[in-house]
């Protein structure tokens, strides 16, 4: 097993208080994991140390292993997918123009973008049609599927999402998250994934990471976490959601 | 009317293209300031909070008077770059309107590309960070292109404002469309003042509405009105341009510059100057409107080569003198310390005098028994005195006041023109008149005597720069019109240009007198 993504001893502290208690965290190659937790659980701040859009007041970062500290940050996230709730499409650039905006920046020619972006329309299930249409003419289902095609158009081997589909209504999310784990498989990727829905990420990731108060609780296969964890706080995280499915379960039985 | 407006017409070409040159510059200049250092200010909140605050507070001055501030000091730069350099510069016309108008085109830009930057989505910012874009690239990609419809309404702001306030340029000595309306109310010429309006108006919005277009263009991404905008503000600027660059080519530099201040007489000797000048084949420019104090050091720092001023102006704002040794005396002391003092040449008095004098209507000066000064301080409590602009702040005011220890009811100041009204409507009982003034005779004024002299004498005198002191073709165009013009003259001129019907030009009533 070969190791992705090392943070080692990691913290970080905004104006004298510490959000993130020194972390190690190793993530190998391919795996799905899913960071969860409540909100300034530090979740959020820990996958942004990973694509360098937040340093670290102490410790190091590896990708691939070699220190992210050694790269410039804009050189480094053209490598690294990156996709988050809020989606942040570019509203004066075409769906075509947002996601051909990385290869762009990376020197791309006209047509390779052209060619890749009617590849990537296809990988997220768009109609080719749409890379001419500003991004507000899009439902919010279509464009976070734009924002999944802009993080993967670089052909990046890391995918890193912050609450990808917080904002989505229930049908469109779950249908959304099955084709990011299927384009998981299918690219050979290796994703992080922040949500604070542990439902969510029990049942899509190989592996859970429980964050709390700024510290990593737990870190675990999620049919581990459900046997149950000696942290009270990891603990009662898990149990929501599996009491949930039991009764679900129970109702459905009649 | 009809020639009236002809008249005015036919300054247009000249002070259009003048108007448009100084704006477009200003605001060129502003926008090359203000929009890097907005941009800067979005990024850091103590820059915004400075330069915020430091171009509000340049809005809050007045604009006449930033545009005034701006000649002492670059009559100082100036100095100082003749001594370190060797050359100095012009202090007074282009240079201190283009200062003031840039500084007073900042404020919006600055605003709007400060509230402009950082009022992008965070959300697209980060997105931007997050796709690999350096802080350069977001900046060209993502922020300013998001922005640019806030940054263009700035810049539209900017654009009318300077446009209006460029017509101001006009009392420090450079041509625009404000000499319609300096020189039109002086002169009570409606025409030229409503021409000068209109003219700055309908520019404004022109240029607002080409803005306009390009501001379209931008905010709705589409080139062709940004095109259709950008390319009827090019003609505008060419068509505007083209007279001056015409005019340059064909006449070359003119030999002379013939200054005035900014009341009818002076427009009306300038021209009586200028045409003895032309009629000896030379080439003169006018500089008319220009501030009392500005006129001498432009005179003296060689900006202008010959203007008309009063024995009394010079001797109590140059040489600071108080005291009134009599006529000749201060003719001669005149002669020997502006010469001394800064090279300038003081030639025969011309043969009248404009005297400050405090004057009433006949019948209110008779129905009060008022005939000198001296009569006038025991009434003086019960009335309201009128003065010009500049005379409650002059030395005269404050001898006549010590002399005679009067103490009026009330002071209201008024311009020229509207101080004659004010005594006719009553406003005020007593004005600050001037002996030469065309409106003293038509009007039925009385002139109250002064009889312990405290008032200095006001010899009409032509100065002449140092750097044409040695002249020989000025000089003789100038120095026959000593003596020649008496104060009924100068009256019977001052009034043809000023009465309100069946009005003369400047240049037509210096036709007056050089016959």
């Amino acid at each position: 097993m070969t190791e992705a993504i090392v943070l080692d001893q990691v913290s970080k502290t905004y104006g004298g208080q510490a959000v993130l208690a020194p972390t190690s965290l190793t993530i190998a190659k391919g795996r799905f994991v899913a960071l969860v937790g409540g909100s300034g659980a530090g979740k959020t701040t820990l996958l942004k140390l990973m694509n360098g859009l937040s340093t670290p007041s102490t410790g190091r970062v590896l990708l691939d292993g070699a220190d992210i500290a050694g790269k410039p940050g804009p050189e480094l996230r053209r490598g690294i997918g990156y996709v988050f709730q809020e989606i942040g499409l570019f509203p004066h650039m075409t769906v075509g123009q947002n996601i051909g905006v990385t290869p762009d920046l990376l020197g791309w020619s006209a047509e390779e973008i052209a060619t890749r972006t009617d590849e990537l329309l296809d990988l997220v299930a768009l109609p080719r049609e749409v890379a001419g249409r500003a991004p507000s003419q899009l439902s919010g289902g279509q464009r976070q599927r734009v924002g999944v095609a802009r993080a993967l158009a670089a052909r990046p081997s890391i995918l890193l999402m912050d609450e990808p589909f917080g904002a989505l209504d229930p049908v469109t999310r779950a249908a959304l998250a099955d084709d990011v784990r299927a384009l998981h498989e299918r690219l050979g990727l290796t994703t992080v994934m922040v949500t604070h829905d542990v439902g969510e990420a029990l049942l899509l990731a190989d592996e859970v990471v429980v964050m709390a108060g700024g510290k990593l609780r737990a870190h675990a296969p999620p049919r581990e976490l459900l046997a149950g964890h000696p942290d009270p706080v990891v603990a009662d995280l898990i149990a929501a959601p599996r009491r949930q499915a039991e009764r679900l379960a129970e109702l459905a039985r009649g | 009317m009809a020639d009236r407006l002809s008249a005015a017409l036919a300054a247009l070409p000249e002070r259009l293209g003048w108007h448009v040159t100084l704006s477009a510059s200003a605001l060129a200049l502003g926008l090359a300031i203000a929009l890097p250092l907005g941009i800067a200010a979005a990024r850091n909140p103590r820059l915004k909070w400075i330069s915020l605050g430091a171009a509000g507070l340049v809005q809050t001055i007045p604009s006449l008077a930033l545009l005034a501030l701006f000649y002492p000091v670059l009559l100082l730069l100036s100095g100082l770059a003749v001594k370190v350099l060797g050359h100095g510069f012009p202090a007074l016309g282009f240079l201190p309107s283009l200062l003031a108008l840039t500084l007073y085109s900042m404020l919006p830009i600055l605003r709007n590309a400060a509230a402009g930057v950082s009022g992008v989505d965070p959300a697209v910012v980060e997105a931007a960070r997050g796709v690999g874009m350096t802080d350069r690239q977001r900046l060209w990609r993502v922020e300013l292109p998001l922005a640019a419809p806030v940054i263009m309404a700035g810049v539209r702001t900017a654009a009318v404002w300077t446009i209006g306030a460029a017509t101001l340029s006009t009392p420090v000595g450079q041509t625009s469309l404000g000499d319609y309306i300096f020189s039109g109310l002086q002169t009570e010429d409606w025409v030229a003042v409503l021409v000068g309006c209109a003219a700055s108006a309908g520019l404004a919005l022109i240029v607002d509405g080409l803005l306009g277009l390009i501001e379209g263009g931008v905010a709705r991404r589409e080139p062709k009105r940004l095109w259709a905008g950008g390319v009827g503000l090019l003609i505008g600027l060419l068509a505007a341009l083209g007279p001056l660059a015409g005019a340059a080519l064909s006449h070359g530099k003119p030999a002379y510059v013939i200054g005035a201040k900014n009341f009818s007489e002076q427009y009306i000797l300038a021209e009586l100057m200028a045409g003895k000048l032309e009629a000896g084949g030379a080439t003169v420019q006018r500089r008319v409107n220009l501030g009392s104090v500005i006129a001498y050091r432009a005179l003296a720092s060689g900006e202008i080569d010959a203007y008309v001023d009063y024995s009394g102006t010079l001797w109590a704002n140059i040489l600071n003198r108080t005291d009134n040794p009599g006529r000749q005396v201060v003719l001669d002391t005149l002669r020997k310390d502006l010469k001394a003092r800064d090279g300038v040449v003081l030639l025969a008095p011309l043969g009248f005098e404009n005297a400050y004098a405090l004057a009433m209507r006949r019948d209110r000066a008779e129905a009060l028994g008022v005939k000198t000064l001296a009569d006038l301080a025991a009434k003086a409590p019960q009335l309201t005195m009128g003065g010009d602009l500049e005379f409650f702040s002059r030395p005269e005011w404050a001898a006549v006041v010590k002399a005679y220890g009067l103490s009026f009811k009330s002071k209201r100041q008024f311009q020229p023109t509207f101080m004659y009204r004010a005594l006719e409507s009553r406003e005020a009982d007593v004005i600050s008149a001037f002996s030469s003034d065309g409106r003293i005779a038509a009007d039925d004024l009385v002139l109250l005597g002064d009889p312990k002299g405290a008032l200095p004498p006001y010899d009409a005198v032509i100065l002449v720069s140092p750097k044409r002191a040695g002249d020989q073709r000025l000089l003789d165009a100038l120095t026959p019109l000593s003596g020649s013009i008496d104060v009924k003259a100068m009256q019977a001129a001052n009034y043809a240009v000023d009465r309100d019907t069946g009005k003369k030009s400047p240049a037509e009533a210096a036709g007056l007198l050089a016959r």
